[in-house]
């Protein structure tokens, strides 16, 4: 790894992890030998083509698939352990809104399940509301809101329970590229001002290379890492780095990466 | 708003108002036809000429007619709805009363063995296979034959009134419930379960805030035609229980005594009766699906 954590004091720690879906058409390799450790306060993108394993590994962090080898640990734990302890926050691609809670009862909805007071509950949905700019909107319905609004309540609900670590599965994949942008910069900022550790699934090349301290490129068939590109723009970035050299390099960087992913695919 | 009011707003006065007129004239154009033979020959028999006027004014006041024309019934729902006491034998809404309170009864029941038995399905494997094709086989058995037994097996065991015809309702009603449950309960996307997970929630949870709300739309759906269903089983198990009342009974003593026109008017007010209940699940319904899409105009 380019930059070696101390895998004690890692929030993610992976080696040589692998996991294999049995199907009706036989095993599918769906992650293999993966390494790959992931400090405190860290933003990771994984980024890669269509199956390569991305969701997977991310829900393996999460406990909501089981691998099938190797080792993993969540600050320390078993990702099992790591989820009754609420280690981590995940936001889904979809908003996964309850269109019979209001926004503010469904940012209040994992507190409820965790037993969290009720005053505190009310406390932390104005809060999280207002840091992703959804004051006033509290007493609307889903349906009432726009699918970015709706992503950033999906998010609020994640941060409502204060994990250290957010788990995102491509959460802006279907909003258009302003409302992303915007959103970026809005994730950029909660990221810096928090200080969690982030694991942030995308398809988009800008993205990733925006807002992460490191990329891993992954490839398909059997899903595994084809390269960790660390990327240390400074923490008050604005959307304008993009277009320095720099950025460009690197951007150039995970394209090649992922086009060697392809080309191994032709073999 | 009252109902008129209603359709007349809602521009469906006209093509309501449309079909009943049609369907009034088909009906006594209908009681002309199948009465004609009977009338006829008695023309023929007393040798009398007789013109179509006379035949149909003829044909609409039979003593005892094959099909009673719609004026008969009218006045035969007056006689018994309105001019007799609730409290009288003769009176249908007394009749229509029994039948209610065993649909009503037989309703409540047959929701509740519903949604146990489709919380069963749902969450225990063994039940999900076991238990559907017994449920299936339930309901391809004529009610009209097991309903005397029903009545007859619970008679014999000192349970008779009432309870014994709710049983009936209530196993027509279950099976609309259980499908439509099984179907609600596990309508919840994965990625909402998934969700669940996430926050390490007890099975209780994930009940009580996803899938049991996640079905109330479902459940509606077959509430009303169990509800309908409750009516029609009432009024089976009030055929072979004839003495204790009800529509069911009115039927019997109908045909029993050959008063076809007191047939059809308790045919008509067990169809207002089935029409008013399934009216107020709909009601219900709109309320509830209005607090679930919170707000959101819902079709139904
Ligand atoms: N539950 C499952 N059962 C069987 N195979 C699965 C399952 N989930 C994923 N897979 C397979 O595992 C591989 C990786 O899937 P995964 O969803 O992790 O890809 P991804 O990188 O997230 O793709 P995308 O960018 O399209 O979201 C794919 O080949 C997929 O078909
Ligand atoms: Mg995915």
């Amino acid at each position: 790894m380019n930059q070696p954590a101390q895998s004690a004091s890692a929030v993610v720690h992976i080696s040589d992890l692998s996991l294999e879906f049995s199907t009706d058409d036989g095993p599918v390799q769906a992650l293999s030998g993966i390494d790959l450790d992931i400090a405190p306060g860290e933003f990771i993108s994984l980024i890669g083509p269509s199956g390569c394993g991305k969701t997977t590994l991310l829900r393996v962090i999460a406990d909501l698939e089981t691998h099938t080898s190797g080792e993993i640990l969540v600050n320390g734990v078993s990702p099992g352990e790591a989820r009754q302890n609420r280690a981590y926050g995940y936001i889904f691609q979809a908003p996964a809104l309850y269109p019979w809670r209001t926004v503010r009862r469904n940012v209040m909805l994992p507190l409820e399940i965790m037993g969290t007071a009720r005053e505190e509950r009310e406390a932390r949905a104005v809060r999280y509301l207002e840091l992703v700019n959804l004051t006033g909107f509290e007493n609307k319905y889903p349906w009432q809101l726009s699918g970015g609004m709706q992503q950033r309540v999906s998010i609020a609900r994640a941060l409502s329970v204060e994990p250290q670590l957010l788990l995102m599965d491509e959460p802006f994949g279907a909003l258009d590229e302003i409302t992303r942008d915007h959103l970026n910069q809005q994730l950029l900022e909660l990221w810096r001002k928090t200080g969690k550790t982030v694991v942030f699934v995308t398809h988009s090349i800008p993205e990733a290379v925006f807002l992460s301290t490191r990329v891993i490129v992954m490839s398909p068939r059997p899903g595994r890492v084809m390269d960790v590109i660390p990327c240390n723009f400074p923490k008050d970035r604005t959307l304008d780095v993009r277009e320095t050299a720099d950025f460009l390099e690197i951007a150039h960087r995970v394209r090649e990466g992922l086009k060697a992913g392809h080309s191994y695919d032709d073999d | 708003m009252t109902m008129i009011d209603r359709l007349v707003h809602q521009g469906r006065f006209l093509p309501v108002l449309a079909v009943v007129t049609s369907l009034i004239v088909i009906w006594y154009a209908g009681a002309v036809y199948l009465n004609s033979t009977q009338l006829i020959d008695r023309y023929q028999k007393q040798e009398i000429d007789w013109t179509i006027g006379r035949l149909a004014a003829d044909a609409w006041r039979m003593e005892r007619p094959v099909l009673p024309s719609p004026h008969q019934v009218g006045l035969e729902l007056k006689k018994t709805v309105i001019d007799k006491r609730v409290t009288s034998k003769r009176s249908l809404v007394y009749h229509a009363g029994i039948t209610l309170s065993s649909s009503l009864l037989g309703f409540a029941l047959g929701t509740l063995l519903g949604v146990a038995l489709a919380i069963g399905i749902v969450y225990v494997t063994t039940l999900d296979r076991s238990l559907m094709p017994w449920i299936i086989a339930s309901q391809t058995v004529p009610i009209l034959a097991i309903a005397p037994m029903i009545i007859v097996v619970l008679g014999s065991i000192g349970i008779t009134g009432l309870f014994p015809k709710s049983v009936i309702s209530m196993y027509l009603c279950f099976f609309p419930v259980v499908v439509g449950m099984v179907k609600g309960l596990r309508s919840p996307e994965p990625i909402l379960v998934d969700q669940m997970h996430t926050y390490s929630a007890s099975p209780a949870q994930v009940f009580f805030k996803l899938r049991l709300p996640s079905s109330i739309p479902f459940l509606f759906a077959s509430l009303k035609v169990a509800i309908a269903l409750s009516v029609v089983g009432a009024i089976v198990a009030e055929l072979p229980t004839g003495g204790q009342g009800g529509l069911g009974a009115r039927l019997l003593t109908g045909s029993y005594y050959g008063q076809i026109t007191m047939i059809w008017a308790a045919l008509i007010v067990a169809s207002i009766v089935s029409a008013l209940l399934v009216t107020a699940i709909g009601y219900i319904e709109r309320i509830a699906l209005r607090r679930l899409s919170g707000g959101q105009a819902v079709s139904t």
